[in-house]
């Protein structure tokens, strides 16, 4: 069914009681074309780009829990396409291009908001890098502002900019970034996914891969052997416990990112703010809690919870910034377990394993990915070819020195 | 998170810098797949949900390396040893 003032008019009348559920919570069937594990955005996203823009209908969404309960549950919502590098910039910007049609295109309200992303700088060396990178977006095409001190008080003239450590010289905008909901992208693909007879199944883990010498033919789960001819795994966090079952060593650590939310208050910043030196960002939800965070705590972990040293670091870069956000009190704070590859930059690519494809290495950048991830990973699951925005994101990039090192740091994940 | 260090006794993880896997070892430079052998040091890891051999540097403390078995599902510390221990 489509949704539509009709349709809203129309249960209204029957005092909304004849709504039928969003998507379909299947049981699984003994085989499929396509096994996507992992129901969060992405998998889901892929599963629906499989189905309208390839044409594969016969596909299924495996999730160990209910779908929408791991990282994309628990991210930070912001959508932005300001990369550097150009096997970067074009995928990002390919997903922006993506949101910007994605509520008419799934037909739910994704809450896409494109209240613009601002990077602060605070230093003329950081000025520069901006600069730069301001210039590599628009020459790539994609939108980019260097704002100096000024234009930056006039969208927020709260920040602390004579802060004796981290004054605000200015910083670099995109107005067509911003935020979306992350629950409603979770249920937006399912349901556009389901409609077009994809199998969603929850409480369905992935317990081992049935395999046949080189190949891989499918996976045992929870509920019994599920055989596909292609399967994809779509679970970041968990990626290296997952490719450990088919015997697969990856560029992959896991680390927890902490978020944190406020109680809800008066509209205070109506865009996405970062403090890159500070490490910290901030934005507002349309509830309007202060949602915020800043780096990853820095060892592996599967825990999803951090550390206390992390909440301070996170709360005194706040309070460089905004000095009245003192008088808030934080609501909430949770982690999510992050996907850090050896680069920061993700990997969409086939493994060593006939029949078996990859989408993982997101770091802490997974949620603004989530359409042009589904989109690349539908593409080479159904082709088995690269699509050409992501044809970066190779998994032997590490073995043959092409890396997307956007930070320049090296193999060493929680740096980036 | 709290490490007990040899040397100075239980101190707050803010004390200390993560390097990582303790598992790494330096591949021989002239052997003759020296080249797959780093690629496989540098840049694949174990990445296991449980308990994992660790390097931890007691910056703010003294100094030393030490090697921590932690789980990383509940961030319990099961040991601490010296780093160069074994």
């Amino acid at each position: 069914m489509r949704y539509s003032l009709f349709s809203l008019l129309r249960h209204s009348l029957s005092k909304h009681r004849g709504w039928a559920p969003a998507w379909r919570d299947a049981t699984p069937k003994p085989g499929y074309d396509v096994i996507i594990v992992g129901g969060g955005g992405h998998g889901l996203a892929a599963a629906y780009y499989l189905a309208k823009v390839h044409g594969v209908r016969n596909v299924a969404v495996l999730e160990k829990r209910h779908i929408g309960s791991g990282n994309a549950g628990r991210n930070t919502t912001i959508i932005r396409s300001n990369y550097l590098l150009p096997g970067n910039n074009p995928f990002y910007e390919w997903s922006m291009q993506l949101w910007e049609g994605l509520e008419q295109d799934l037909n739910y309200n994704t809450m896409v908001s494109q209240r613009g992303v601002l990077n602060l700088y605070h230093s003329d060396a950081q000025r520069d890098a901006y600069a730069r990178r301001g210039n590599a977006m628009r020459m790539h095409g994609v939108d980019a502002e260097l704002l100096d001190t000024e234009g930056v008080r006039r969208m927020l003239p709260f920040l602390d900019f004579e802060n004796a450590r981290f004054p605000v010289l200015g910083g670099l905008l995109q107005r067509r970034g911003g935020t979306a909901r992350h629950d409603a992208v979770v249920w937006g693909y399912a349901r556009a996914a389901s409609d077009l007879s994809v199998d969603i199944i929850q409480n369905c883990e992935v317990t081992g891969f049935i395999r046949e010498g080189e190949r891989i033919a499918g996976v045992h789960t929870s509920r019994g052997p599920i055989r596909a001819a292609r399967t994809g795994i779509a679970v970041a966090g968990n990626t290296s416990r997952l490719a450990n079952l088919a015997g697969l060593r990856l560029p992959i650590e896991s680390h927890v990112l902490q978020a944190f939310v406020s109680e809800a208050i008066k509209p205070f910043i109506d865009c996405v703010v970062t403090m890159g030196a500070g490490h910290f960002y901030i934005s507002q939800s349309d509830k309007g809690g202060l949602v915020f965070g800043g780096d990853i705590d820095g060892y592996n972990s599967y825990a999803q919870r951090g550390n206390l040293p992390t909440v301070e670091h996170v709360c005194e870069s706040g309070m460089a910034l905004i000095p009245s956000m003192g008088r808030v009190r934080i609501l909430r704070s949770w982690g999510g377990i992050m996907d850090m590859s050896m680069d920061g930059s993700p990997i969409i690519d086939r493994t060593p394993l006939e029949g078996l494809y990859l989408n993982a290495g997101w770091c802490y950048g997974g949620f603004k990915a989530t359409p042009a991830s589904g989109w690349c990973f539908a593409h080479l699951l159904a082709t088995e070819q690269a699509y050409p925005v992501a044809r970066g994101f190779r998994l032997d990039r590490f073995a043959t020195g092409h890396l997307i090192d956007e930070n320049g740091r090296g193999a060493q994940p929680n740096l980036h | 998170m709290r490490i007990q260090c040899p040397f100075c006794g239980e101190r707050d993880v803010n004390e200390f810098a993560y390097l990582g896997d303790a598992e790494f070892k330096r591949p021989d430079p002239n052997a003759a797949d020296a080249a797959a052998r780093f690629f496989e040091a540098v840049y694949l890891r174990d990445n296991p949900a449980g308990p994992h051999d660790e390097l931890w540097y007691h910056t703010y403390g003294c100094r030393s390396w030490l090697r921590v078995t932690r789980d990383t599902l509940t961030h319990e510390i099961l040991r601490v040893q010296i780093g160069d221990a074994h």
